[in-house]
């Protein structure tokens, strides 16, 4: 029984992480079409510079300068190797993001040649408090508050707000929003800059449970926030939370199990079952072919 | 007119047969310029870094062009090169590791209490041909050979299992099913024990080692000619791999250029268009798919055999974005585009920048940044330069001989580079 809270408790929790990335990647989706492979390596260089500035400044002052620092690394990268390729074909700009994502874990081996870094303990989140027998670290147990807050800021930023409904505009139709004088490239940037913010604070917590983090350490979250936007139908921001938190519980219950090995196989089973049933994903729209 | 196409189309085919046996016959030159001069520069030795380069380069041909056939001319966007090529390569490794090593209990799959797969094909064919001299070579050669086409068929049929209920979903979607399909192939092969539910168990480690190396079987070092006092007295082992992969390349460019490959073409181009015009989306996507797959696998198990050991660990996600940043510089829809891409990138990560890993002193002047990794930092940036300034690729849509014609161009409707 105990083991099964622990299970499900840090189930909850890695699928909130996950929620935030997969956060960043389904905004960047509904509005450029493009599938920002660079967003989990933003996610670990934003775990690296935490374990850069921690060594000589306390946390309470590195934790606002890292996520400003992803923040404007994202803004960067959107800048430098998307926008210039705005009207070049899908492909040319997903390969861009594979670019920028090799260079950014080619440039952080090198910073840091190729060694594993020890991630420091956040006193805060490295509390213990104890849950109905069992106990649990506070970076546990946060995550769901933080993400639901998030996620419900987020949505009256795009329910209520005129950026919101710029966004809202440019990912139904990028032309036409276009001649109706919305700057695309502002509301472009707005998305990463959303998107490098939660990746960053998701980056905080997801990392606060691993002792080490490497060059590559962005890739698997990455890689699975990526497939719970698509689960949940990429495009779609509760269709991300929810894919995230399904794939974070069902990995941390299959983990539990003999079969732990096949966790991560396990989270492309289930993913490659509900394509097959829902081709664009639970909540995705169904896309219309004209001719 | 029609005879003038065939005139035309029979010297071309007899260009490109000439041009194929004169890139072969100066490989096998190259390679065995030491036999004959004393002296060689260092660079043109067979264990030089070009030979290393040009070993590599001609197995991710192969593997670029099958992704091309793929992504550049059918428009199916798929990210599961690795998988296919894993396949390929525990195939190739399983069949053709000798007795000797993987069946004995202390042997290679120690763990494991030997190999269920208690023959490896060329000892097998050995049986027939016999062991030394000329049935030596005749039995390693038909038992690559095989294992070869075995490989590539086991990572076709494995592709039309796949392909049945993935090829319905559309780009992105489908980009992501079948990078979800390598990574559960490679995690399968990864396995040691399955428990069935029943109660049993599975140990698939008797099959594919685990995650432990596989190792013994024939490299492409097998392919040189060593007489009986241990020297080799001929190199073969570039020439070998660039004959099987150029073959392999061709049947590809045939297949394009078939009734087939048109009808690919005309999926890339507009998928309902193809439709109405009678084209069966289903067969031609699969067999596309399957195509692509087998020739994978053949790479998969080329890249086994240039790489001389064997485990799933390597072939991840990033072996597929690999791959496919080598198409897309090459240019997507240019089959020499992949070779000249593949040709560039590799000789660019491996060699010509080689010397920026070491810290290097220029006219009396430490360099500075230069150390370990910073090869790959440069190699990036160099990446990210011919992603944002040669959009279309090296060869665009166009193909080596396209560039020596001086013609007008063809009044032809341009192809749209946008699969959508």
């Amino acid at each position: 029984m105990q083991s099964l809270i622990t299970t499900l408790l840090t189930g909850i929790s890695v699928g909130g992480q996950y929620a935030l990335i997969a956060i960043g990647y389904t905004m960047v989706y509904g509005i450029l079409r493009l599938i920002n492979f660079a967003h989990g390596d933003v996610f670990m260089v934003s775990g690296m510079l935490l374990i850069f500035l921690s060594a000589s400044l306390p946390m309470t002052v590195v934790i606002p300068i890292i996520i400003i620092a992803t923040v404007i690394l994202g803004f960067l990268i959107e800048r430098a190797a998307y926008l210039p390729l705005r009207e070049a074909p899908r492909m040319s700009v997903m390969i861009s993001a594979i670019g920028v994502s090799y260079l950014l874990q080619n440039v952080i081996t090198y910073l840091t040649g190729g060694q594993p870094m020890t991630y420091p303990t956040i006193p805060f989140l490295a509390q213990t408090v104890s849950v109905l027998g069992t106990k649990q670290t506070v970076a546990t147990l946060i995550t769901l508050p933080m993400v639901i807050v998030l996620v419900l800021l987020l949505t009256t930023l795009i329910n209520h707000t005129k950026i919101g409904m710029a966004m809202r505009a440019v990912s139904k139709d990028f032309e036409t929003s276009r001649l109706m004088g919305i700057k695309i490239n502002n509301v472009i940037s707005v998305t990463f800059v959303i998107g490098s913010l939660l990746a960053a604070i998701g980056s905080v917590l997801y990392f606060s449970n691993y002792p080490k983090i490497v060059a590559v350490s962005g890739a698997l979250p990455g890689l699975k926030a990526f497939v719970a936007a698509v689960f949940g139908g990429i495009g779609s921001i509760p269709g991300a939370v929810i894919g995230a938190f399904i794939i974070g519980i069902c990995e941390n219950l299959i983990k539990a199990t003999s079969y732990s090995v096949f966790s991560d196989a396990f989270t492309f089973a289930v993913l490659v079952v509900v394509l097959i049933f829902r081709p664009t994903g639970i909540f995705g729209e169904k896309t219309v072919d004209k001719v | 007119m029609n005879n003038l196409n065939k005139t035309k189309s029979a010297k071309s085919t007899l260009i490109v047969i000439l041009s194929l046996f004169a890139f072969w016959g100066l490989l096998l030159l190259v390679e065995n310029l030491n036999l004959f001069i004393p002296n060689v520069p260092k660079l043109f030795t067979p264990t030089s870094k070009l030979f290393m380069v040009l070993r590599k380069v001609i197995v991710y041909c192969l593997i670029a062009v099958s992704l091309n056939l793929l992504n550049g001319f059918t428009g199916l966007f798929s990210l599961g090169h690795a998988g296919f090529m894993l396949l390929g390569a525990y195939t190739f490794a399983i069949l053709t590791t000798p007795i000797s090593l993987k069946v004995p209990e202390d042997g290679i799959f120690y763990k494991y209490g030997g190999s269920v797969v208690n023959f490896s094909l060329q000892e097998s064919f050995g049986a027939i041909f016999g062991t030394t001299g000329a049935g030596g070579t005749i039995s390693l050669i038909l038992g690559v050979l095989f294992a070869l086409v075995i490989a590539g068929c086991i990572a076709a049929l494995f592709a039309y299992l796949i392909g049945l209920p993935v090829l319905r979903l559309k780009s992105d979607y489908l980009a992501i099913a079948t990078l979800g399909f390598a990574e559960i192939i490679r995690t399968i092969f990864q396995c040691e024990v399955i428990k069935l539910p029943g109660g049993g168990e599975l140990v698939l480690g008797k099959l594919t080692n685990g995650a432990n190396m596989i190792k013994g079987f024939p490299t492409l070092n097998s392919f040189n000619v060593v007489n009986s006092a241990g020297q080799t007295t001929l190199y073969l082992s570039t020439v070998v791999p660039a004959i099987i992969v150029s073959v392999c390349i061709v049947i590809i460019v045939l297949l394009i250029n078939s009734t087939y490959g048109r009808s690919f073409k005309a999926i890339r181009d507009d998928e309902i268009a193809a439709e109405a015009m009678g084209i069966n989306l289903a067969k031609h996507k699969i067999l596309s798919f399957c195509i692509s797959a087998f020739f994978a696998g053949v790479g998969g198990a080329l890249y086994a055999m240039f790489a001389t050991t064997y485990q799933a660990k390597p072939f991840t996600s990033v072996l597929t974005y690999e791959i496919l940043l080598i198409v897309v510089i090459g240019g997507i829809g240019s089959v020499s585009g992949s070779c000249i891409g593949s040709f560039l990138y590799i000789a660019c990560s491996e060699w010509w920048l080689r010397f920026l890993d070491e810290p290097q002193v220029v006219a009396g002047y430490q360099v500075p940044l230069l150390k370990d990794g910073f090869r790959m930092v440069v190699f990036s940036i160099v990446i990210m330069i011919v992603v944002l300034f040669f959009r279309k690729g090296i060869m665009g849509t166009k193909e080596l001989p396209d560039l020596f014609k001086f013609k007008k161009p063809k009044l032809k409707g341009k192809v749209s580079d946008n699969a959508e």
